[in-house]
C-alpha cells in the first residue's frame, strides 16, 4: 500500500484550493494539491466578467464600501446566508484583488477623463477622476448598488488563476495532477486524508495529512445543460457525503445564468448586460423593463432567469430546433468595446454560433451555472461535525451566497475564503498532529480496490453513460428554474431508482488502468446520491428564496423556512440523504430579513424579525456618535484572522 | 427536435494505450452522423458512448478557454472543442494526439508536466522581492491603463500546446523552449512589476534552446487559436537578447 504524507493536503487545484495551498505553505507546512487536470485548466479560469470588491476608485463605484457590498450580498442571498460570513468577506475582498495585483493579474485600470457607455440603453459620458487613473477600475453587474465589479478584459479568471498557478509553482507547491479522491480516510470523528485514484495508472494511492481541504467546485454537471465545465461532477462534495458524518448544506439552492448559448450552455459573461447590452424577445422587444422597472436586465439572477422564463411561457421566445430561446443584443456596445471588453464572448459566438456578436443576436436561455450549496463548514472552513476536513470556494457552503450568488462574487468567494480559510487551515495543522492506525488507511484502501475490481469483474450490467444521462435528464426537466411539487417527488422517485439500477453497474472495457468507462462507473453513484440531495432538498422545502422556485410555494416563508438544509447520507439507509435543518438566528443578525425589491413582496415573516429591527434601532439611536465600523461591531461581531482586520484604504477618502 | 438526417461523418482515430502490453498504434475508424452545431468534442462524447467507450481524450471547459483538448485535426493543431465538424467538407476527419508531448493514450497527451516544467524554467511569476510585504489594506499600486492592456493582450496564453506541436524547431532540438515559453517571457518583461533586467532574461533564453534557436519556421503563429502574437515577440524578444552583453 503506498502512503504519501503531508500536512496540507488540499484537493482540487482552482482558485481556492491553490490559495488555500499557498497560505498553509508560506506558514511553513508541507502542502500537496491533487487535481483531476493541470491545475491552469481548472473551471475558475472561465470566470470571464469579474470579482466584487468594494474598491470604489471608478466614478460609478464612489460611496462604495465593505458595507454597501455586505447589504448587496445578504439581499442577494434572499437571506438566506451566514450574515458573518458576508462580512468576512466583504472585508477581506479588497486585500485579496490587492494581493492578486501584487502576483501579477494585469487588473483593467481606470483611465482619467471621459469615455462613452451604455447606460439603460442610452449613450451616457462618464468621467473618471485625474488622481485615480491607474488605479483597479470596475464595471456594473446585476443586484449591486455600485459598480463594483473588477476585471481583466472578459478573461477575469484566466488571468487570476494564472498568477494564482505561477504563485504555487514559484513556492514549490507540488500539484499532483490526473489524480481522484475517490473516498476520504476517517474514523468517524477525525478526517485522516484521503484515498485517490491515479487517473493513469489506475493506482490507488492513500494520502494521510493533518488537514484535508476539499476544493472541487460545484456539481453543474448533474444537469445535462450547464455552464460548468465537464469535470464539475460534484465528487468532492459526494466523498464529503459518503463519510456519513460531514454535511452538505442547502443542495436545492442552484443558480441558473440568464445568458448561456444555446443549444451548447457555454456562458456569455453578465459583463454583456452590466456594459449595456439587452434582452430582447421574438419580436425584438425588451421585455425586462417590464417585469423589473428598476433594476431591468441588471436584477439579480435569479429573477432575470425566472423572468426569461416566464416571457418565453408567454409564447415569446424564439423558437429553435433546440427549444425557444430570447436574444442578447450586445450590438449596441459598438465594435471597438466588444472587441476589447467582450472579446470572449465574441470569441465564443464565432466559433460556436457562426455569427458575429457585433452585427448579431447572441441566441439565450437560463443555464444551471453554480452550486450554492456544498460541503457544510463553519466560518473558518471546518466541516461542524468531521474534525481535520475543510472545504472551501464553490464546492463549500460556507455560506456566504445563501440562495442565491452576485455575479462577481463567486470568483471572489474562492480567493477571499482561501486567504480566510487557508489561514484557519494552518492553524488547524499548526495545533494537531496524525496519529493514524495505517490498518484504518488500509481498510478504506481495500474497500475502494473492491468497488474497483467488482465493476471490472461483471460481465453485463448497467451501462454508466446511459445512467449518468437518465439523472442529467431528470434533473433539467425536473428540478429546474422553476419546480413544484409533483415533478420533484416525480425526480426523487426516478432518482431512487437509477441509484438502486447503479449498484449492478458494469464496464465493457476492462482496463485496470486509464480507462474513461471506469472512471464513469466510479462517478455515477456518486453522482446520483448528490442528485439526490438536491431534488430531495427541493421537494422538502416548500417556500421560494432566491434561485429555489416553487410554484405551489410561491411566497418566501420566513416563519418556517429561515433555516438552511443539512444532508447526509447515513450507511444504514443507503436509498436517500437524511436531511435536518439549522436554523439561521435572526436575533444576531447585521441586517434582518426584509424585501429585496423584485415584484411583489409576498413574504411570511419571521416573529424575530421585528423584534431585531426594534433591537438594531435602540442600539442606533444609544450609539449616535459610533461610526460604521464601530457601529457594525456592536451589531454583529465577528471573527477573522488578524491579518485581515486592517482597515481599507480607499481612493480620496483614505480609512473612513 | 428536427427529424431531418444529417450527412454521414467518418472519424479516423489514433488508438493506441501505452499500458496494454503488445498494444500497436492504429487508426480505427467510426461513423456518426453529423447533427446541426456539431463540434469534435460532441462528435467523441457520442463516439465514447456508443462505440469506443475506453477511448481516451482530454477536454475540460469544452468553450476554448482552458486549452485541455488540443489534437490534431486533418494534420493540424486545434482546439477540438471549438473545431465544428461542418468546417470539413468531405465529412473526414482525422484525429491525432497532439506530438511532442507525452501520449497517455490515444488522444491524451501530458501537457501539464511540459508546462510546469516550462514556467520553472522561466521563472514565469512575478520577480519582486517585495510583493510579499505588500500592505494590503492601502491602494494597490498604480499602473498605466494602457500597460495594463498590452500585459493582458499577452497573458492569454491557455497552455493547449498547439505551438509546440507545430514547432519544427522543437523536433529537432528535444530541450527548446517554444513559443508558449517565450511568449511568457515577453508577458513578463513588459510587466513593470517584475524586477528583471534583459540580462536575467538572456540567462533563460539567450542560447539556442532559447530564443536564438528558433528558426523562424512559425508553425507557433499559424496554429495558435489565440492568435497571440508570437511572430512579433519572438523577433522583439531576439532583438532585445541580441543586444544583452
Amino acid at each position: 500500500m503506498k502512503i504519501v504524507y503531508t500536512d496540507s493536503l488540499v484537493i482540487g487545484g482552482g482558485l481556492a484550493g491553490l490559495r488555500v495551498a499557498i497560505a498553509t505553505k508560506q506558514r511553513g507546512l508541507d502542502t500537496l494539491v491533487l487535481s483531476l487536470i493541470p491545475a491552469k485548466r481548472s473551471h475558475s479560469a472561465a470566470a470571464q466578467g469579474g470579482m466584487q470588491a468594494s474598491l470604489a476608485s471608478t466614478g460609478k463605484g464612489e460611496g462604495d464600501d465593505e458595507d454597501v457590498h455586505f447589504s448587496d450580498t445578504v439581499k442577494g442571498s434572499d437571506w438566506g446566508c451566514d450574515q458573518e460570513v458576508a462580512r468576512m468577506f466583504t472585508q477581506t475582498a479588497p486585500k485579496a484583488i490587492r494581493e492578486l495585483a501584487a502576483w501579477g493579474v494585469p487588473w483593467s485600470r481606470v483611465r482619467a477623463g471621459d469615455r462613452e457607455v451604455i447606460i439603460n440603453a442610452q449613450k451616457v459620458t462618464l468621467t473618471e477622476k485625474a488622481e485615480n487613473e491607474g488605479l483597479i477600475t470596475a464595471r456594473d453587474f446585476g443586484g449591486t448598488k455600485k459598480w463594483r465589479t473588477c476585471y481583466t478584459a472578459d478573461g477575469t479568471g484566466h488571468t487570476m488563476l494564472y498568477a494564482m498557478d505561477n504563485r504555487t509553482i514559484e513556492l514549490g507547491i507540488p500539484v499532483h495532477e490526473r489524480k481522484e479522491a475517490v473516498a476520504l480516510i476517517h474514523d468517524g470523528s477525525r478526517c485522516y486524508g484521503a484515498v485517490v485514484r491515479d487517473l493513469i495508472t489506475g493506482e490507488l494511492i492513500a494520502y494521510v495529512a493533518r488537514a484535508t481541504t476539499i476544493a472541487t467546485g460545484g456539481f453543474g454537471r448533474i444537469y445535462a445543460v450547464s455552464t460548468n465545465a465537464i469535470i464539475n461532477e460534484g465528487m468532492g462534495a459526494a466523498i464529503a457525503l459518503e463519510t456519513g458524518v460531514a454535511t452538505l448544506g442547502n443542495m436545492e439552492a442552484v443558480q441558473f445564468h440568464p445568458t448561456a448559448i444555446v443549444p451548447v450552455g457555454i456562458l456569455t459573461t453578465e459583463g454583456c448586460r452590466g456594459d449595456g447590452g439587452l434582452l430582447k424577445d421574438k419580436d425584438g422587444y425588451r421585455f425586462m423593463p417590464d417585469y423589473e422597472p428598476d433594476k431591468k436586465e441588471l436584477a439579480s439572477r435569479d429573477v432575470v432567469s425566472r423572468r426569461m422564463t416566464e416571457h418565453m411561457r408567454k409564447g415569446k421566445g424564439v423558437p429553435s430546433r433546440y427549444g425557444d430561446h430570447l436574444w442578447l443584443d450586445i450590438t449596441l456596445l459598438g465594435r471597438a468595446h466588444i472587441e476589447k471588453n467582450l472579446r470572449e464572448v465574441k470569441e465564443i459566438c464565432e466559433y460556436f454560433l457562426g455569427i458575429d456578436p457585433v452585427k448579431e443576436f447572441i441566441p439565450v436561455r437560463p443555464t444551471q451555472h453554480y452550486s450554492m450549496g456544498g460541503v457544510r463548514t463553519k466560518p473558518n472552513g471546518e466541516s461542524p461535525t468531521l474534525s481535520g476536513l475543510f472545504a472551501v470556494g464553490e464546492a463549500a457552503c460556507w455560506d456566504m451566497h445563501g440562495f442565491n450568488r452576485l455575479g462577481g462574487n463567486s470568483v471572489a468567494e474562492t480567493v477571499v475564503a482561501g486567504m480566510i480559510v487557508g489561514e484557519y487551515v494552518a492553524d488547524y495543522c499548526a495545533n494537531t498532529r496524525v496519529q493514524i492506525d495505517t490498518s484504518l488507511v488500509e481498510r478504506f484502501v481495500k474497500q475502494e480496490q473492491y468497488v474497483i475490481n467488482t465493476l471490472l469483474a461483471r460481465t453485463s450490467g448497467e451501462n454508466p453513460y446511459e445512467l449518468k444521462a437518465a439523472m442529467q435528464a431528470i434533473m433539467m426537466e425536473k428540478v429546474g428554474i422553476f419546480r413544484n411539487g409533483a415533478d420533484l417527488q416525480a425526480a426523487v422517485s426516478q432518482l431512487t431508482t437509477l441509484l438502486r439500477r447503479s449498484r449492478n453497474l458494469a464496464v465493457r472495457t476492462k482496463a485496470p488502468h486509464a480507462n474513461p468507462e471506469l472512471v464513469e462507473a466510479i462517478r455515477v453513484p456518486r453522482m446520483l446520491k448528490i442528485a439526490l440531495c438536491v431534488a430531495q432538498g427541493a421537494l422538502a422545502r416548500t417556500e421560494s428564496r432566491g434561485a429555489h422556485s416553487r410554484e405551489d410555494h410561491p411566497e418566501r416563508n420566513d416563519r418556517d423556512w429561515l433555516k438552511r438544509t443539512l444532508a447526509t447520507w447515513d450507511p444504514g439507509s443507503p436509498d436517500s440523504p437524511t436531511l435536518s435543518y439549522e436554523s439561521l438566528d435572526i436575533l444576531k443578525m447585521e441586517l434582518p430579513p426584509g424585501f429585496r425589491g423584485y415584484g411583489n413582496d409576498n413574504t411570511i415573516p419571521h416573529p424575530d424579525t421585528a423584534v431585531r429591527m426594534a433591537q438594531i434601532a435602540q442600539i442606533k439611536a444609544d450609539n449616535p456618535t459610533f461610526d460604521r465600523f464601530e457601529m457594525q461591531r456592536v451589531l454583529m461581531p465577528y471573527e477573522l484572522p488578524p491579518r485581515f482586520t486592517g482597515k481599507n484604504e480607499r481612493a480620496g477618502i483614505g480609512v473612513k | 427536435m428536427s427529424s431531418e438526417s444529417g450527412r454521414k461523418l467518418k472519424f479516423h482515430i489514433l488508438r493506441y494505450d501505452p499500458q496494454t502490453p503488445g498494444d500497436k498504434p492504429r487508426m480505427e475508424t467510426f461513423e456518426i452522423e453529423e447533427a446541426p452545431g456539431m463540434t469534435v468534442f460532441i462528435a467523441l462524447n457520442e463516439i465514447r458512448a456508443k462505440y469506443a467507450p475506453a477511448l481516451q481524450y482530454d477536454f475540460v471547459c469544452r468553450a476554448g478557454i482552458c486549452g485541455s483538448c488540443g489534437m490534431v485535426i486533418n494534420g493540424r493543431p486545434d482546439l477540438a472543442c471549438r473545431t465544428l465538424t461542418a468546417k470539413f467538407p468531405k465529412g473526414e476527419i482525422s484525429l491525432m494526439p497532439l506530438p511532442a508531448f507525452e501520449l497517455i493514450g490515444d488522444l491524451s497527451v501530458d501537457t501539464g508536466k511540459f508546462m510546469r516544467a516550462m514556467t520553472e524554467r522561466i521563472e514565469g511569476w512575478i520577480h519582486d522581492e517585495s510583493k510579499d510585504n505588500v500592505n494590503l489594506d492601502q491602494l494597490e499600486a498604480r499602473m498605466d491603463p494602457d500597460t495594463a492592456d498590452k500585459i493582458y493582450e499577452l497573458d492569454r496564453c491557455i497552455e493547449c500546446g498547439c505551438c509546440v506541436s507545430a514547432c519544427g524547431t522543437k523536433r529537432m532540438r528535444e530541450d527548446f523552449l517554444g513559443a508558449v515559453g517565450f511568449m511568457k517571457v515577453a508577458r513578463f518583461e513588459i510587466d513593470p512589476r517584475d524586477q528583471r533586467t534583459d540580462a536575467d532574461y538572456y540567462d533563460l533564453i539567450g542560447d539556442d534552446d532559447g530564443v536564438f534557436g528558433c528558426m523562424t519556421l512559425l508553425g507557433c503563429e499559424d496554429t495558435c487559436p489565440k492568435d497571440l502574437p508570437h511572430q512579433s515577440r519572438i523577433a522583439y524578444l531576439r532583438r532585445k537578447m541580441a543586444q544583452v552583453r
